[in-house]
């Protein structure tokens, strides 16, 4: 131990405003950089579950209604002939 | 070896592989930070001419060493996917380059701070401070390129092209200190000579650098993962792999 106490720990021998400020600001960084990983990871795997969802909807009560768009679609181009 | 290469391409492989590296990295990250820091900050001896100030070392080292390796990562990233198209090298190097800029942050803030009790500046224009501001804007550069283009394709070629180019600035940062000697002191730590500081003063060094190096693996690990399912979130594979997640866990 290179301190005889705690505050003197905290002192740094008169260097505290330096020596804090530099650790402080990168342990805030990592801490920032880590919590914005695990946070992006989370949305981007919901943002997977909410789109797998949505195309499971549209696939299964969708079915008939895309057969009639697509007769439309064939009846306008019918037309435009 | 060209097959090991195609499969490490394979954003699947990667996916999958990256899931069982990314823990190990993490706890060694850990245990080396917490390691380092209790070290450095209260069990390694005050410096004889810049007393406990010199503690600035543990975070300003590491953070340097970083933040050139990562731009060099980043430029082979770039040549990978330049010449071979592996998409998962473009991934990575499009998550290493906010690291990559946070450590110049760190090794440029943690220096100006330490410069006041040391040098009695936070700032002068000397060689290696200049060219570590240079990597900076050569990050945010990198950053930038990627968000200016609408097509994704254009946009990694471009980043890529500029991280290989602006990897020349690495050669000049290491030997800046050497050709113009002006204020910043020549490197404390070289593969090829013993250290000249004493044992318990370099060795939470050491580990604090490991931990820095950990923490980089682990975290371009995780993020490349990330933009994996950000890219491909519409491939069949990611779609089974996340909802199978779901339903193991209930």
């Amino acid at each position: 131990m290179a301190f005889a106490s705690f505050a003197e720990f905290l002192a740094m021998g008169g260097h505290a405003p330096y020596v804090w400020s530099a650790w402080g600001v990168t342990a805030l960084l990592l801490l920032l950089i880590v919590w914005h990983a695990r946070v992006e990871h989370r949305q981007l795997i919901n943002g997977v579950k909410r789109r797998v969802r949505r195309e499971r909807a549209r696939s299964t009560s969708a079915a008939p209604q895309n057969a009639a768009q697509f007769n439309s679609v064939e009846g306008g181009m019918r037309d435009d002939a | 070896m060209w097959a090991f290469i195609h499969k490490l391409g394979s954003p699947k492989w990667f996916y999958g592989i990256s899931a069982k590296l990314q823990p190990w990295f993490w706890a060694a990250a850990a245990l080396l930070l917490v390691t380092g820091t209790l070290w450095g900050l209260a069990f390694a001896p005050a410096d004889y001419q810049q007393g406990n100030s010199f503690r600035i070392i543990y975070v300003h080292v590491p953070a340097a060493f970083l933040a050139q390796s990562i731009f060099i990562s980043m430029a082979i990233s770039g040549l990978v996917f330049m010449v071979w198209k592996i998409k998962v090298a473009d991934m990575a190097a499009a998550v290493m380059a906010p690291l990559g800029a946070g450590m110049t942050f760190v090794a440029l803030f943690s220096g100006a701070v330490w410069g006041v009790p040391t040098w009695g500046t936070w700032w002068m224009w000397d060689a290696r401070l200049t060219s570590m501001l240079i990597l900076l804007f050569l990050y945010l550069g990198v950053i930038a390129l990627r968000g200016a283009f609408t097509s994704r394709d254009s946009a990694s070629r471009a980043a890529s092209v500029l991280a290989m180019v602006g990897v020349i600035n690495i050669p000049i940062i290491k030997y800046s200190v050497d050709w113009w000697y002006t204020l910043h002191q020549p490197a404390t730590f070289t593969l090829t000579s013993r250290p000249t500081m004493p044992t318990e003063m370099w060795l939470p060094l050491a580990i604090m650098v490991l931990g820095f190096y950990s923490f980089f693996i682990a975290l371009t690990l995780m993020r490349t993962r990330s933009e994996i399912l950000r890219r491909e979130s519409n491939k069949r594979w990611v779609q089974e792999l996340v909802v199978g997640q779901v339903e193991e866990k209930r």
